[in-house]
């Protein structure tokens, strides 16, 4: 870093953990602003929340946050009292250790793992632990049942998560997301670096497996069947309320926002504008990061709100027939145009 | 299994196409209360009694399914119009109140009254807080007919004036 | 998985089990090894009103059902003894309350038979356009809360959206938006208002053009027919056995419409096609209703071209006593075939009223038609079904 002063470790970790602390919510926020309320609204023909805030209602959701924080904190008289109250705070937990190995700029970031991308996926399945943990110490039956889908859709989809990313590893030769972001920066085009590489021109295949796999991690329709159980009975989130139930919220919307930024730093090229470097790099790097995840994420939500839901049995044969082969083979083609060229 | 002819995208991006051109185009919501939607004139908003033709002929309260209109009366001796006549009897209206809490807007006693005292109006917005403040009586009914739209004109074909 | 028709005549015996679990159905049940029974209660989000269907679960798969109506019943047919006819009309108008309009016409048709009265033909044809219009507005609600039970979230809101400019239509003629409250012994209310007939076109394009975008976004949508195709089959002789009738019947094959059949108002002297479907299941029954909506916008849109001059009412006198007899009258209406069967005595109002409602029958087809089913597909095939508690109850 650049600046013209000297921070300590010390401080340096302080900084780094308020900055992923404030940027989860935030993100949070913002997603579910922006494409639950607004872009939902329009897509159904009606305006979304106008009044709170004044301008185009931006401070509802900050609204029912606060109404959320200041509800009775009930539990179920049978409820395992612990695991019951720590649950929503391993979902959310999970969101935030993603956090810690997405780049915003050459130099902002909490830790560049070597293992970055095996870390963001590995540690992003933690919350079916969190799932099974609420569904279990609910003391209800059917949110069992919810939780038990749930945990058997969220394992089934992460492997064409991981298969879809295989193939950017392979071509960019690294699992770090840094490195990741730089081999798509200095990547050439034909021989022209004008653009960069961004991995979505050669791995669309890889792109498209990604944003289907993590509509499925986020129980986002067409794969809502755990969390819209409450056609017939109320998913594992049902014994939930208040500030538990914002953990919930948070946790789904800032994995949202943590899956999009994966995919825009794996297949859009993250912070990177070609051609910029160094201390611009740092400073513009954020809004950029920021504006490609607000695309992926448009397109996350945009499917959600289209589509139906897929039955369980379909959501399984889904994943097991139809994704996991297209992944192995688009690993086997990567491998092989990069062998050969 | 018959079909209609018509050349389909995949049906998966067809839906996403729709709710594209939907977002692009303006939203149809009209922000109550900052902005109204005017209903149509012969939207059935409230009734008006126009007190002056009612008789206290009790037909409307009679008709009423719900029975929820409440008339009383009494009649009153007038001086005859010509010397050496009988004395007339009027029946004056004490009281006329429309609960609306309990009418289910059917319209049953505007079309039954001989006379012509009571009028649709589209007005819609006189909710209460409480229950009781539901049961208009002739003096707010009257003043409900300044809100009655004039006849409209009927569409070509009709025959003018009659049902 | 689904029901396939193994016998052509449908059975009827009822397992003593089922009925012993209907006794001690209840929420929220011990967690044994037998059968689970879940109970869609009767406030649930996806039985379109206070049904109640009790349902014994092995694993994920529907071992018996068993519907409990009557949670709404108002006993109208009661009611109808101590009412004159106009205020029965206020009654008729509620009992299926999406489509108000078409409820009033055969009570007022049967009462004009009794006295021998023929509402005039500029009445008939604005029946004939007012009935459409309700036919409309029921079935955009159809194919929009479809796919939102389902799972898709928005053609619930373009159903109600394009329903709104129907019911302003309805409003602009009648007064009420959902109770008109239009139909006299011998013809209607009040003529159409200036301008409403130009209105009634532009809103037929916006229909078509809905249908069209219901058509892309649900129909053709490869997930909402692997969520309905196959699913909910009623063969023809099965839905005929249990007086199924409508869209639901025209969807399992069966060639059978009443405005075709047996016309009434002026349907013989409009064009239009009866739409079937094959197959039987919900996909068809979502098909046919989308089809039929099309249709009823080309059926108004020739009634308004022919919409002859002339009164709007018969001559009836000042008090109606409607003569002594029986009449039964049925019509085609948007849940399915509805029919009144009235007894008058000669007084002002009618003796009595046996109201046939379309719902009920559809509704009698469930513990048939949900054995063996997956637990979501039994919200499918409620949803694909269409009552109205208003109608099965009344």
């Amino acid at each position: 870093m650049t600046l013209a002063l000297s921070i300590g470790w010390g401080s340096t970790l302080a900084i780094k953990t308020i900055v992923v602390l404030t940027v989860i919510p935030l993100g949070a926020l913002i997603l579910g602003y922006v494409f639950l309320l607004k872009m939902m609204s329009h897509m159904q023909s009606r305006l979304g929340p106008m009044d709170p805030g004044g301008f185009h209602g931006w401070y509802q959701l900050v609204g029912d946050g606060l109404k959320f924080l200041q509800k009775e904190d009930v539990m179920p008289a049978q409820a395992d009292r612990r695991v019951f109250a720590v649950a929503p705070a391993v979902v959310v937990m999970s969101t935030f250790l993603v956090f810690l190995v997405i780049p915003m700029g050459p130099d902002l970031v909490v830790k560049d793992l070597d293992v970055g991308v095996f870390y963001a996926l590995a540690v992003s399945s933690l919350s079916v632990v969190g799932v099974l943990m609420a569904g279990w110490a609910s003391a209800n039956k059917f949110a069992l049942l919810g939780a038990l889908r749930a945990a058997a859709q969220l394992i089934a989809y992460e492997l064409p998560l991981l298969l879809a990313v295989v193939g950017v590893v392979i071509q960019a030769g690294t699992m770090s997301l840094q490195g990741i972001v730089l081999s798509q920066q200095h990547g050439k085009i034909f021989g022209w670096g004008g653009l960069g590489e961004p991995f979505l021109l050669t791995q669309f295949v890889g792109l498209a497996l990604f944003l289907v796999a993590s509509q499925a991690e986020l129980t986002q329709t067409p794969f809502d069947m755990p969390v819209a159980e409450s056609e017939l009975v109320a998913g594992y989130m049902v014994e939930y309320t208040g500030f538990r139930f914002l953990f919930f919220f948070i946790g789904e919307f800032g994995t949202a926002f943590a899956f999009a930024a994966i995919a825009a730093t794996l297949f859009l090229g993250g912070w990177a504008i070609p051609g910029v470097h160094g201390d611009w790099a740092n400073i513009l790097g954020p809004p950029v990061l920021f504006a490609k995840l607000m695309i992926i994420a448009f397109f996350m939500f945009w499917v959600r709100f289209t589509y139906p839901r897929l039955r369980e049995d379909q959501l399984q044969a889904v994943a097991w027939k139809f994704l996991i082969p297209l992944g192995l083979a688009n690993i086997l083609l990567t491998g092989l145009f990069k062998v050969a060229f | 299994m018959p079909t209609i002819p018509k050349p389909k995208l995949p049906g998966l991006i067809g839906g996403l196409g729709v709710t594209l051109k939907t977002m692009l185009r303006p939203a149809v919501t009209v922000q109550y209360p900052h902005e109204k939607e005017s209903p149509a004139p012969r939207a059935r908003g409230v009734i008006a009694l126009k007190e002056e033709n009612c008789t206290v002929c009790m037909l409307c309260a009679r008709q009423c399914p719900d029975w929820c209109i409440y008339i009383e009366g009494h009649k009153e001796q007038r001086p005859p119009r010509r010397e050496g006549g009988r004395p007339r009897s009027v029946s004056i209206l004490d009281r006329f109140d429309i609960d609306y809490a309990l009418c289910m807007y059917c319209g049953i006693c505007v079309e039954v009254c001989p006379f012509d005292a009571l009028f649709w109006s589209p007005e819609y917005e006189y909710s209460e807080f409480q229950i009781s403040r539901m049961l208009h009586d002739k003096v707010k009914l009257g003043e409900w007919m300044e809100t009655v739209p004039e006849p409209e004109p009927l569409e070509t074909g009709a025959e003018s004036g009659k049902r | 998985m689904s029901t396939t028709g193994e016998s052509p005549v449908p059975s009827l015996t009822v397992e003593r089990s089922s009925m012993r679990h209907l006794a001690d159905a209840q929420v929220g049940v011990e967690l044994d090894t037998g059968d689970m029974i879940l109970n869609l209660g009767p406030q649930h989000p996806a039985t379109h009103g206070t049904l109640r269907i009790v349902v014994r679960l092995d694993g994920e798969r529907v071992v018996s059902a068993d519907p409990v109506i009557g949670y709404m019943h108002r006993g109208y047919e009661k009611l109808t003894e101590f009412r004159t006819y106009p205020q029965v009309t206020t009654l008729i108008n509620r009992i299926d309350w999406l489509s108000s309009f078409a409820n009033e016409v055969p009570f007022m048709t049967a009462a004009e038979q009794l006295m021998a009265i023929e509402a005039p033909p500029r009445a008939v044809y604005i029946r004939t356009v007012l009935t459409e219009l309700s036919r409309i507005a029921t079935f955009l609600l159809f194919l929009g809360e479809m796919g939102l039970q389902v799972g898709a979230l928005t053609p619930a809101f373009y159903g109600f959206r394009d329903r709104e400019y129907v019911l302003n239509l309805i409003e602009a003629a009648t007064g009420g938006r959902f109770h008109p409250n239009f139909n006299r012994i011998g013809g209607l209310k009040d003529d159409l208002p200036w301008g409403w007939i130009a209105e009634c076109r532009s809103t037929m394009k916006v229909v078509l053009d809905a249908c069209d975008d219901f058509e892309d976004l649900v129909l053709g949508n490869e997930i909402f027919e692997a969520r309905t195709q196959g699913i909910g089959i009623i063969p023809a002789s099965v839905g005929a056995g249990y007086g199924v009738s409508g869209s639901n019947l025209r969807a399992s094959g069966v060639d059978w419409d009443l405005r075709r059949d047996r016309p009434y108002l002026a349907y013989p002297e409009v064009d239009f096609q009866v739409w079937t479907h094959p197959d039987g299941d919900s996909y068809s029954r979502y098909w046919v209703r989308l089809q039929e909506t099309r249709e009823a916008a080309r059926i108004v849109l020739q009634c308004l071209d022919q919409i002859p001059s002339g009164p709007i009412m018969a001559k009836v006198p000042r008090i109606i006593k409607v003569p002594e007899g029986e009449v039964w009258v049925e019509t085609e209406n948007p849940l399915g075939q509805m029919g009144y069967y009235v007894i008058s005595k000669g007084a002002t109002g009618p003796f009595r009223v046996k109201i046939r409602s379309a719902s009920f029958s559809n509704v009698s087809t469930l513990p048939w038609l949900l054995r063996g089913v997956y637990v979501p597909d039994v919200i499918t095939i409620l949803a694909s079904l269409y009552f109205i508690l208003g109608d099965i109850d009344r």
